[in-house]
């Protein structure tokens, strides 16, 4: 029987559509239970590949016959292995092209909208890790908000759509995940703009991010402006964009907020934050589009494969933004932290500019799940 | 310098062949003795402990060195099943005690010598069972000796074998270095 390897984007894709699909993941339990490949129809078996080695019978009744099986390893290597073994059992399987390395990077786009005066913003869904990337296209220009390190498809998609990358934005100083804003700056020579009260140690160059201040991209009156919202981080700001999109980086997510906690500081911050979501995102209007630096879980992606909903929205429904009693609040977003990212003190580090690790330790650094939000 | 049995060099192999090169080299191994493997590949701190576990071996340790993965494993001897015979036994507790008061007592650690690299107790003698004979020379037969090991197997051996080469005053320490809570030094980090 055939073994057939499927891509990282393949297995977005069916992800999205709710096709129904099998994992077999071979890596050692641990990992597994730290992250795998999740979807609302996705069955999962654990068997890591080294008790596997001596034959593989004593699991065939535990695959399924009616749906795709994906052999899934860290990087591939093991999982070819043990997808051989099943072929010679007589069974068509599958293995993940890079494994969790390769579904850890597959970013999907996904269009958002239409802009007032032309244009459009998209949406990047790096699915694996549940980071949210944004370009804001206009007038053959191009703002990019939070880029993964994963560049060339920012840049390939800018190209695609003839248009010239003239500024790069990053919500805060990212501890989950490495930011790509410098390298897409310095390649394509647009403005790399930081909140500057996060900013304070960063070893190059960037344009200092203001409240109030209008960033204007293409011809069009579509503008970008910051507001300065602390909670995250001391510097986190958020953008609205042409007055219909909020993008609300760490702070406000669709069904959770933001961490106070990882520059060490959860108890000095939790007031910032309250007051963002309480008072500041208060102020603005019910019917701004959210749009997040990370979703959570796997159910908050659209039958688009987006992620997005009305600000107006939110206050009704989720459930941070709804606590009234400010001893309440202080207790959920101080008391109830989930474990911190992966490797976040040297993310910090490379985000900074102050260490520079190889392609392969920045890989390793992000593996894992996303862990910005309580809820 | 770490004694072992094998040596396994593992160097440069992707994720799965340093745990199968590791499969394969214990089953050449005697129980109870130690193999060293060296790999590149960082997916192997998880692997190959997880695997040692699965395959019920006791993973004694790992040292990363200039991008060189060290593990050392021992195989499995089912010595956690057989009954203890030497009759003079004390428990951790009590040795703790003994130490906090008396300074003239030895402590003979029967394990191989990976396992005492990764942690002993602080003036501990190693002396491996294997090689027990040469070192029983160096010892006084009047001192206090205390033998000690994993989980009091190796040393209830031991024990009998001090006893019958005429040491007057021994006592197996169980359940030894596993479940012991007192300071530990270390030769490998």
């Amino acid at each position: 029987m055939t073994v057939t390897p499927l891509i990282a984007g393949d297995i977005a894709k069916k992800v999205i559509r709710k096709e129904p699909l099998f994992i077999l993941d071979v890596r050692n339990e641990d990992a597994f239970k730290d992250w795998k490949i999740e979807g609302e129809s996705v069955q999962h078996l654990n068997i890591p590949y080294f008790d596997l080695l001596d034959g593989v019978e004593h699991i065939l009744e535990q695959l399924p016959t009616d749906r795709p099986v994906v052999v899934v390893c860290a990087k591939e290597g093991s999982s070819i292995l043990i997808a051989d073994m099943l072929s010679e059992e007589g069974r068509n399987v599958h293995y993940l092209k890079g494994g969790m390395k390769a579904w850890s990077e597959h970013l999907e786009p996904a269009k958002i909208g239409d802009l007032k005066e032309g244009g459009t913003i998209y949406q990047f869904v790096r699915i694996g890790k549940g980071c949210l990337s944004y370009m804001i296209v206009s007038g053959g220009e191009a703002a990019i908000v939070d880029a993964t390190r994963m560049t060339e498809v920012f840049t390939a998609f800018a190209d695609e759509l003839g248009v010239k990358i003239t500024h790069v934005l990053d919500t805060h100083l990212h501890a989950d995940h490495i930011s790509g804003g410098r390298q897409i700056a310095e390649k394509t020579g647009a403005a790399y703009w930081l909140p500057p009260k996060d900013a304070s140690e960063v070893t190059f160059a960037f344009k200092p991010l203001e409240d109030g201040q209008i960033i204007a991209v293409g011809k069009s009156k579509m503008k970008i402006q910051p507001i300065y919202s602390p909670g995250h981080t001391i510097g986190s700001t958020s953008f609205i964009v042409d007055d219909a999109y909020l993008l609300s980086g760490d702070i406000l997510f669709i069904d959770s907020i933001g961490r106070p906690d990882l520059a060490g500081l959860a108890e000095d911050w939790v007031d910032d934050l309250r007051v963002t979501l309480y008072e500041r995102y208060r102020a603005l209007a019910e019917e701004l589009i959210v749009l997040p630096a990370h979703f959570m879980i796997i159910e908050e992606l659209k039958e688009d494969g987006s992620v997005s909903e009305k600000l107006g929205t939110l206050f009704a429904k989720n459930h941070g933004l709804n606590i009234a009693d400010e001893k309440e609040f202080r207790k959920l977003v101080t008391d109830n932290l989930p474990p911190q990212p992966n490797a976040y003190q040297e993310i910090r580090q490379t985000n900074m500019g102050k260490i520079t690790p190889d392609i392969e330790t920045q890989r390793e650094m992000e593996i894992g799940p996303n862990r910005c939000a309580v809820r | 310098m770490i004694q072992t049995d094998m040596k396994l060099d593992a160097k440069g192999l992707a994720c799965p062949m340093p745990v199968v090169k590791t499969k394969k080299a214990m089953q050449q191994l005697s129980p109870g003795q130690v193999l060293e493997v060296q790999a590149t590949d960082k997916g192997s701190i998880a692997d190959i402990k997880a695997w040692a576990q699965s395959a019920g071996h006791q993973y004694i340790g790992v040292h990363e060195e200039e991008g060189v993965i060290t593990h050392y494993l021992r195989k499995t001897a089912g010595e956690e099943a057989e009954a203890k015979r030497f009759p003079h036994v004390v428990s951790n507790e009590e040795l703790q005690a003994v130490l906090a008061v008396d300074e003239d007592v030895q402590i003979v650690d029967v394990r191989e010598s990976a396992e005492y690299a990764f942690g002993h107790i602080p003036g501990a003698l190693s002396a491996p069972f294997g090689e027990l004979e040469a070192v029983l020379r160096s010892l006084d037969q009047e001192t206090s000796i205390y033998v000690i090991c994993r989980t009091g197997n190796r040393s209830d051996m031991a024990a009998q074998k001090l006893a019958a080469a005429g040491f007057r005053n021994v006592k197996n320490v169980v359940p030894g270095m596993s479940g012991w809570n007192g300071s530990i030094q270390k030769l490998m980090n």
